[in-house]
């Protein structure tokens, strides 16, 4: 799927402290019978996010006016340890994407997320434990503060004070956010030699 | 002579097409599952690249998520469901590809049917859009969950583009408690390692206890390797292996089965090979588990006390989250907690097996009267096998009834939900918030814990019935 190239981002953020968000928290399981791909971002964190009437929950994060930017919303979510563990449903990244995050930060990714996600056009950043203590920390203070990632230089900062960590990712997927390709087109290429391949195996 | 390598790596290395520099390798899957929820929008992707499927006989299509467990004969009350297994049929028919929807004969879960009908097999690379997908493992298989995206990717290309996972050998030696069961091993190590401690790696399991495990403990024991964050988990074939295989319906016969085993039994890890963790665990050490908190990490002796907060991995905040949605408290004893639900099925425990195991326990006793009981074999193959071995009579006479095969209230994408506040032990694989149906609290467990809950009405040891 074609997605936005991804260069340099600067956002504030939504902050979420929680250790081990789950996808059936992303999106829970009643909202996968879709045969198309489009709006999920109303069920991101139904859960968390709306009471059994569809009343806003006031005391979740994603409806608390202090993180909402009139006009330009967040597109950074921060997590806590272990974000996107369970199910290997991409919805989960959909729902994310849809809602209009395009970075996820967190101290620990689980790898079916992380791969989902960088397969959708969304970057996950994972940094320090203590760098992402002083994230929390400075949103905390200072709910506008903004963060910018910034993809070809591998770094994430803190604006307002320079705080700064660099993070990894492969350089071919990098290439591929900062291109918007993915990887379907770089397998097409290869037919021949993937044909000639299965031709060698056993079974 | 070559360095030793571990077994992954002898299956890993087999299926590079291409390394990428500072990429990840262009990975040759040889069997793909799908089925009908992560499904209907990678062929979307299919169409709007006008791209075909590179090879149909590779992938295999069966419904279970959405699928009801009552009725199966009846039009599929849930329109998005219908909806959903009518796009999967539509499109398995499109393009060729093997179909064993609702009422096919050997229709079940994903996960039940590959090794029964002899799909999975030793050194194969399978994939799923299903976590749970680590479960063929067990085959000495390299297998794992994918996102949508790639399930279009193999679709297109029988390829993934993935970067080689490290590798972690978890070993438990030393023989089994009584009523200690594969499941209880599974949640005992997760318990040790948290639900995040095998984040980046893949996992082997190793020493005699996997090696005196049947096949269908071993499916138990890789299906859960998820929930500890490892993209899989797997076990060397073996003559158990070999034996489960043999007469299946699409495992290789006579001169190209005899061409296979020579290979098969080379699937081991070799003396001197390296891993970049290595566990060791002792089965005396293992008791019948349960959990009590929301991931499947948050898991104790049955007989225990839920732990205080500075004594486990989760932070203190998230832990205490976790037990307030449970409704328990640090230093509480599971034992004698009221029980409303019980489940048995799932990928994880809807084996002949489980069965085998729970009916051992209600056999001669009855069903307690206010716990709902929802027995869901894993496959049409297990229902009848139910049925032929007197289980079914077992169960009926102490008060259960079984339902039909499908996925039900592990994820309740059907109609097997549990209500809000409910507590049901539950031989699945997740305990997350509102996973079994919004609301609901699970304890996840053994099929003999749960057949001990379910008979008593109560969180129990299993060991007191038997």
């Amino acid at each position: 799927m074609a997605y936005d190239k991804f260069t340099i981002l600067r956002s504030s953020a939504v902050p979420m402290p929680i250790e081990n968000v789950d996808t059936d928290q992303i999106i829970p399981a009643r909202f996968l019978k879709a045969t198309e791909r489009k709006g999920f971002g109303d069920n991101l964190f139904r859960d968390w996010r709306y009471n059994n009437d569809d009343t806003p929950k006031a005391d979740f994060v994603l409806n608390n006016p202090t993180y909402s930017s009139e006009g330009s919303p967040r597109k950074i979510l921060v997590g806590g340890k272990n974000f996107g563990s369970g199910s290997s449903r991409e919805h989960a990244a959909w729902a994310i994407y849809d809602y209009g995050f395009r970075c996820v930060v967190s101290s620990f990714f689980a790898d079916i997320f992380q791969n989902n996600s960088l397969n959708i056009g969304i970057l996950p950043v994972k940094v320090s434990p203590e760098f992402l203590d002083r994230i929390f920390a400075a949103i905390n203070a200072d709910p506008n503060t903004e963060l910018e990632v910034n993809l070809p230089e591998q770094t994430i900062t803190l604006l307002a004070t320079g705080e700064s960590e660099s993070f990894t990712i492969n350089g071919y997927k990098k290439n591929n956010l900062i291109n918007g390709f993915d990887d379907i087109d770089y397998l097409l290429s290869m037919k021949t030699e993937i044909e000639a391949f299965a031709d060698t195996r056993p079974f | 002579m070559s360095s030793p390598k571990t077994l992954f790596d002898k299956v890993w290395d087999a299926h590079v097409v291409r390394h990428i520099e500072d990429g990840p390798d262009v990975f040759f899957i040889d069997r793909h599952f799908i089925h009908e929820v992560t499904s209907p929008v990678a062929f979307l992707g299919l169409e709007s690249r006008h791209v075909p499927v590179m090879f149909s006989g590779r992938t295999f299509a069966t419904a279970d998520h959405n699928t009801p467990t009552m009725n199966q004969h009846l039009p599929v009350a849930d329109p998005l469901s219908a909806n959903q297994l009518a796009a999967l049929e539509r499109n398995a028919t499109k393009y060729g590809i093997s179909h064993w929807g609702l009422g096919h004969i050997k229709n079940g879960i994903v996960h039940v049917v590959g090794p029964e009908n002899g799909i999975t097999l030793p050194g194969m690379t399978i994939v799923c859009g299903d976590s749970h997908t680590s479960t063929h493992g067990a085959f000495g298989a390299i297998a794992f969950g994918i996102g949508t995206s790639e399930v279009e990717m193999v679709l297109a290309t029988q390829c993934i583009m993935q970067p080689k996972p490290k590798k972690m050998r978890i070993t438990v030696n030393g023989t089994l408690n009584k009523a200690v069961l594969p499941k209880d091993v599974i949640l005992y190590i997760i318990a040790q390692i948290s639900a995040s401690g095998a984040t980046g790696y893949f996992v082997e399991y190793a020493g005699d206890v996997f090696e005196n495990m049947s096949m269908e403990g071993r499916m138990t024991v890789c299906n859960m390797s998820i929930e500890m964050g490892a993209r899989g988990g797997m076990i060397a074939p073996d003559q158990t292996t070999l034996d489960y295989l043999k007469g299946r319906e699409l495992a290789p016969k006579g001169e190209q089965w005899a061409k296979l085993v020579p290979y098969w039994q080379s699937l081991k890890t070799d003396e001197g090979a390296t891993f970049d963790v290595d566990l060791t665990y002792n089965a005396a050490d293992i008791e019948p588990q349960i959990t009590y908190g929301t991931n499947p990490g948050l898991g104790t002796g049955v007989t225990q006390q839920i732990p205080q907060a500075d004594a486990v991995k989760d932070g203190a905040a998230s832990y205490k989250k976790s037990l307030q949605y449970m409704g328990f408290a640090e230093n509480e004893t599971m034992i004698g907690k009221p029980v409303d639900f019980v489940f048995l099925g799932s990928c994880t425990n809807g084996r002949i097996e489980d069965f085998r195991a729970f009916a051992s326990i209600v056999k001669g006793r009855q069903k307690a009267d206010h716990v709902t009981a929802w027995l869901v074999p894993g496959s049409h193959i297990v229902e009848r096998q139910i049925q032929e071995e007197g289980i079914l009579d077992v169960l009926t006479q102490a008060g259960f009834q079984l339902r039909q095969p499908g996925c039900s209230a592990c994820l309740a994408m059907n109609e097997d939900k549990i209500p809000a506040g409910k507590y049901a032990v539950s031989t699945s694989n997740r305990n997350f918030e509102g996973r079994q149906g919004p609301g609901a609290r699970t304890l996840l467990a053994s099929p003999l814990v749960a057949a001990a809950a379910a008979v008593t009405g109560v969180v129990t040891d299993p060991r007191q019935l038997i």
